[in-house]
């Protein structure tokens, strides 16, 4: 809601200057957004009339005009523009005035003529305009005057950002009654008399659909005179409020609104037919609307028929057939109520959002209309004559709202907001925010809500008036106290700080995607899932759910080799969004990318590049945190998204819990993504759940360490190999290392060469060099028996 | 026994000369040896006389002892320059950079988030979390925002199905909690959240943490006390905080928190419009009706919630000056913190 300062003040005007007002409200929860002066900086504009207009000896375009300006004094004045001509009266910069913009006016001379000062457009006083020519004042203005004082000019601008709930609060009067609570000053409102009525003309009004219209208040208006413009008065005020004058019919619907809160509109009563119903739309019901749009109909939308056709949208827009044109001779106004609930939503379902529907949304005044209709046709009288009808009110007494009554403990207030307030205090309050006291006692009040506050209903929407009328911040401040019981928090669950920790400390970077990716990048990576997609993505590269954080990681990987980072690691942690059986499941993972070198470019560091082991030895990492790590395994697999050789799936007690691998280079290149990446993703819930670690005593007798070099098939596993050595070798063997892979020359083809490190130890003796040699005997024995393997020589 | 004194004074200047250690124990042995010349020296005593012995020993010995601890001295001397030598041909040019792997780093949201989780954990509050894709009666009707409420304008939500939402705040999270524990309540929720809104200062995705307390007798001073103690504590200073009553349909009395600008210290400024505060926080006592949701007696209990932008505080501590920044997942700026 955007306002001037001095139309306020002739509601109220407490003592105090621009700045605190505005501070104020802000603190009173009506925060202002802006203040802006109303006219921008100039001086020595006045009111000049046009005496007398000559052509200009030497140029077609220019005229030479005798203009009286300040103190009736006469002065010559080239003027370019078009509509100059004897009579007029226009803002007249005189000699020493300063223009917007700095522009100094001094005696000039254009094409030898003198000239002394400038006749202005609406544009070169920074008020607006087309730039189509000098402005012209109404007739009346008085010649000589000061253009600021003529126009108060001398006025702020302020705009106010509402909350929903204070509906009340889009009128002058609704913010009039605000400030006068906050200053304790009355509050006084222009005279608002009954229009008697001079014709009998009235339209029936049937109140088809009462609970979304429950008061409808019309009135027919003959014989208006549409040529006149509005009167400068009002177009100053509407255009400091933002709105633009339209005709005088319009403007004073317009006005009052602004002024009382109470949208209007105004028919052309020749297209009326037999008269006013209010009624819902029948579905798929059409009607052209003002704006030029054509709206089909819900079944939901209230609408002011007549005894044929839809008018207009109640309380959102009006009709284009039965709008007040410039040929319109007579009107009919209305001035209803609408339930907000019967308003709400409906704009938008339309893609509408009108000064009108903004007000009805949150709730107009519902004891307002009889009071707006007399407002407007008293302006409409006065501006463009007319007789007016009697008022027809259509009204539905049991659909009315109900002034709620609401009580208000002292023990209540009290708790709330720790502070005990002196009875007469909150008395004055309540009463100056217009809520009637019905009764008072020691408890407390029992008051009646006024019928402009939709957000009164229970005792603490009153406890919220009285806070805010005292002021948030005279409040006391308190620090919480509480008992303080130590609670279980369990050891076996690692937290994912410490699993990024272990990222973090292995050159990862923590990445935050959005949740909603690409879902042409996640089909390249899951091409059988058919992501969950938004109703209403804000683009189509951001519409569809992550399935994996690959979605999100990658190409962030991409964005950062295009800026010239040839070395990326980085993870994230969040949910995915996986389609599933009646809804979606939303399963917080951990996933990580790495591309480029192994170790960070630096004189002492190898230029190796990542490979897959590397990857392999972070993800351990993180499954060694929960000491269960024999409960995981690396099974080699296929993954759309990954090298067919070089991919694993991560199971944990045979459950699949995630993937490693490379991406797939198809992938890669349809990604665009210039150089190889690895990459992982976990389940975090597979991760965090573990096991205390379990004591297994220190041993005193030494331990003896025996190498084998065995020659196996290329396809046994390493992981297989491991188990039947472990297997055979039996209890005292307390490691197994790999210590070398080889494969090539030396080797035969098809087959590889694998060295392992067995170490043994007992706990209780040392072991002797016979149980060792029969340990490793069984173990050369089984793998030969089993893989075929041999020693190598 | 001249010769004594002549063998001690060319001994003693052959230990001078000698410039390594090979040549030092060279002179020892030609001198000190089995078979050295003052070893000789001492073997030829027996043809002395009884009377002459003792004195031309004690004579030999004082010399021998003499130029061994020479020899010893020397000995030291050389060592010492030999190791010297040695480190000095080790010295390292100790500024080049380390070798291997450098640590990465946390999101600054993720960082944020923690240090705020800590404050309130540290109080006794618990950490909770919930799904972000959220039904309409935890994200909305919970929350006391019934379909067509105007409120539900201020949430540009996302819509997954007609009645799944991505969750727009973390309340929800509260909702699920009021609606399985009983009061005392002390939570805060942390998490992504998420507006069909993107410009300069709006990401479809951010973060938020919100908070919510549920005991006997909770009142607002309690509420002012713990957002005023919280944001002191996290900008560490001793900011100006200011609430101004608002309007969210979760809470009343609400209000927005504002603490002074932390660029200009409220003296106006392009980062807080000239108005010398930056709006931060969301908050206010519980709503009946979301309580009445929840099965929680407002008559027993009362609490207050808040919600803050993870986003917003980290651009202030930090000084980032472009919420865009956190999304765009550049190393350059991730590097940063």
């Amino acid at each position: 809601m955007k306002f001037s300062e001095s139309w306020l003040r002739e509601w109220v005007s407490p003592n105090i200057d621009t700045a605190e007002l505005v501070a104020q409200l802000t603190m009173a929860g009506l925060e202002v957004d802006a203040v802006d002066a109303v006219a921008p900086v100039f001086d020595g504009v006045v009111i000049g009339e046009i005496s007398a207009v000559a052509p200009h000896p030497n140029a077609d375009k220019l005229r030479v005009c005798q203009v009286i300006g300040a103190a009736g004094e006469t002065v010559q004045v080239v003027c370019g523009a078009p509509n100059a001509r004897q009579g007029l009266k226009v803002p007249f910069a005189t000699v020493g005035a300063t223009l917007p913009g700095d522009m100094r006016i001094r005696k000039a001379k254009l094409r030898d003529v003198e000239s002394f000062g400038m006749l202005c457009g609406q544009d070169e006083i920074g008020l607006g305009g087309d730039g189509s020519g000098l402005w012209e004042l109404p007739s009346d203005a008085s010649t000589g005057a000061d253009l600021r004082d003529y126009l108060s000019l001398n006025d702020q601008l302020i705009e106010v950002d509402l909350t929903p709930n204070r509906g009340d609060c889009l009128s002058i009067r609704g913010l009039a009654r605000e400030v006068g609570v906050l200053n304790t000053v009355a509050v006084t409102g222009p005279s608002l008399d009954p229009v008697s009525a001079t014709v009998d003309d009235h339209l029936p009004v049937v109140l088809d659909a009462p609970a979304a219209c429950p008061h409808y208040a019309g009135r027919v208006i003959r014989d208006v005179n549409l040529a006149a413009p509005s009167p400068l008065w009002l177009q100053e005020k509407l255009r400091r409020s933002g709105i633009r004058s339209i005709d005088p019919v319009v403007d004073v619907t317009n006005y009052v609104m602004l002024e009382l809160g109470q949208p209007m509109h105004a028919f052309d009563l020749a297209t009326l037919d037999g008269g006013i119903r209010v009624r819902m739309a029948e579905q798929g019901e059409s009607l052209e609307l003002l704006d030029g749009s054509k709206a089909t109909l819900n079944e939901d939308t209230l609408v002011i028929a007549d005894h044929q056709k839809p008018l207009a949208i109640a309380g959102i827009m009006g009709g284009k057939l039965s709008a007040v044109t410039a040929d319109t001779r007579d009107i009919f106004l209305e001035s209803a109520y609408f339930d907000p609930l019967a308003i709400a939503g409906r704009p938008r379902n339309y893609g509408l959002h009108t000064d009108s529907s903004h007000r009805f949304e949150r709730g107009v005044d519902w004891q307002l209309q009889s009071l707006a209709i007399e407002r407007a046709t008293a302006l409409l009288l006065d501006i463009v004559g007319g007789q007016a009808g009697p008022v027809t009110v259509a009204e539905s007494a049991a659909h009315l709202p109900r002034s709620a009554e609401v009580r208000l403990t002292r023990r209540k207030l009290q708790q709330q907001l720790s502070l005990s307030l002196d009875a007469g205090l909150v008395s004055g309050m309540l009463q100056r925010l217009g809520l009637e006291i019905l009764a008072e006692d020691e408890d407390g009040w029992r008051c009646r809500v006024p019928s402009w506050r939709f957000d009164i209903a229970i005792e603490v929407d009153l406890i919220e008036e009285v806070a805010r009328i005292y002021g948030y911040n005279r409040l006391p401040t308190a620090t919480i106290s509480a008992s303080l019981p130590i609670e279980v928090c369990r050891e076996t669950r690692t937290g994912l700080s410490l699993l990024r920790q272990q990222l973090v400390a292995r050159g990862y970077r923590e990445a935050i995607t959005y949740c909603f990716v690409d879902p042409d990048v996640q089909k390249l990576l899951l091409p059988e899932i058919e992501g969950v997609a938004l109703a209403n993505p804000i683009a189509s590269d951001m519409s569809v759910m992550r399935a994996t954080l690959w979605s999100g990681l990658l190409p962030a990987i991409r964005r950062n080799l295009n800026r010239q980072q040839s070395r990326v690691r980085i993870f994230e942690s969040g949910l995915s969004f996986m389609p599933e059986e009646g809804g979606v499941k939303q399963e917080p993972m951990i996933a990580g990318a790495v591309t480029g070198t192994r170790l960070p470019e630096r004189w002492s560091n190898p230029r190796d590049l990542v490979d897959f082991f590397d990857i392999k030895s972070d993800v351990e990492a993180l499954l060694k945190q929960n000491h269960v790590f024999d409960q995981y395994h690396f099974v080699p697999a296929a993954h759309p998204a990954l090298h067919p050789g070089q991919c694993a799936a991560i199971e944990r007690n045979g459950k699949p819990v995630g993937y490693i691998g490379l991406l797939h280079p198809r992938v890669q290149k349809l990604l665009d993504i210039s150089q190889p990446v690895y990459v992982f993703e976990l389940a975090l819930g597979a991760v965090v759940e573990g096991e205390l670690p379990a004591f297994r005593g220190v041993s005193r007798f030494p331990e003896v360490r025996r190498d084998l070099a065995v020659i196996v098939d290329r396809d046994l596993s390493a992981s297989t190999l491991c188990e039947t050595i472990r297997e055979a070798a039996g209890h005292y063997l307390v490691d197994l290392k790999i210590f070398d892979v080889y494969q090539g020359k030396g080797v035969e083809i098809n087959r590889k060469s694998i060295a392992v490190g067995l170490t043994f130890r007992e706990s209780s003796r040392t072991l002797t060099e016979e149980e060792i040699t029969a340990a490793v005997d069984r173990v050369v024995s089984t793998i030969k028996e089993q893989h075929s393997a041999s020693l190598r020589g | 026994m001249e010769t004594l004194e002549l063998l001690a004074r060319e001994a003693q200047q052959a230990i001078e000369q000698a410039q390594d250690l090979a040549a030092l124990d060279q002179v020892r042995v030609e001198y000190l040896g089995k078979r050295g010349r003052l070893t000789d020296m001492l073997k030829g005593l027996g043809k002395l006389s009884a009377e002459e012995r003792p004195a031309a020993g004690a004579k030999i010995n004082e010399v021998k002892e003499q130029l061994q601890s020479q020899i010893n001295r020397c000995r030291d001397d050389l060592e010492n320059a030999d190791l010297e030598a040695r480190l000095a041909s080790e010295a390292l040019d100790v500024t080049l950079p380390g070798r291997g792997e450098d640590s990465g780093g946390l999101h600054l949201i993720t960082h944020t988030m923690e240090r705020i989780e800590s404050f309130f954990s540290r109080v006794g509050y618990s950490v909770e979390e919930g799904p972000e894709i959220e039904d309409d009666y935890h994200n909305f009707e919970a929350l006391n925002i019934p379909s067509h409420h105007p409120a539900r304008a201020m949430h540009d939500t996302f819509y997954v199905t007609e009645n799944t939402v991505l969750r727009t705040h973390t309340s929800p999270v509260q909702i699920r909690t009021m609606k399985t524990q009983e009061p005392p309540i002390r939570i805060i929720c942390p998490g992504r959240v998420y507006r069909c809104d993107s410009d300069l200062t709006h990401t479809p995705m951010f973060h938020q943490v919100e908070g919510l307390v549920v005991d006997r007798d909770v009142s607002m001073a309690d509420l002012r006390g713990t957002i005023d103690q919280f944001l002191k504590a996290f900008f560490e200073a001793d900011l100006p905080v200011r609430f101004r009553p608002s309007y969210f349909p979760f809470t009343e009395p609400s209000a927005e928190v504002d603490i002074q600008c932390t660029n200009c210290r409220g003296a106006g400024c392009r980062i807080c419009k000239n108005t010398g505060w930056l709006e931060v926080m969301g908050c206010g006592m519980v709503h009946p009706n979301v309580f009445g949701h929840c099965g929680i007696d407002a008559e027993k209990y009362s609490g207050f919630a808040f919600g803050m932008g993870v986003e917003r505080l980290a651009m202030l501590r930090y000084g980032v000056n472009d919420l865009r920044l956190f999304f765009d997942n550049e190393i350059q700026f991730l590097k940063q913190f």
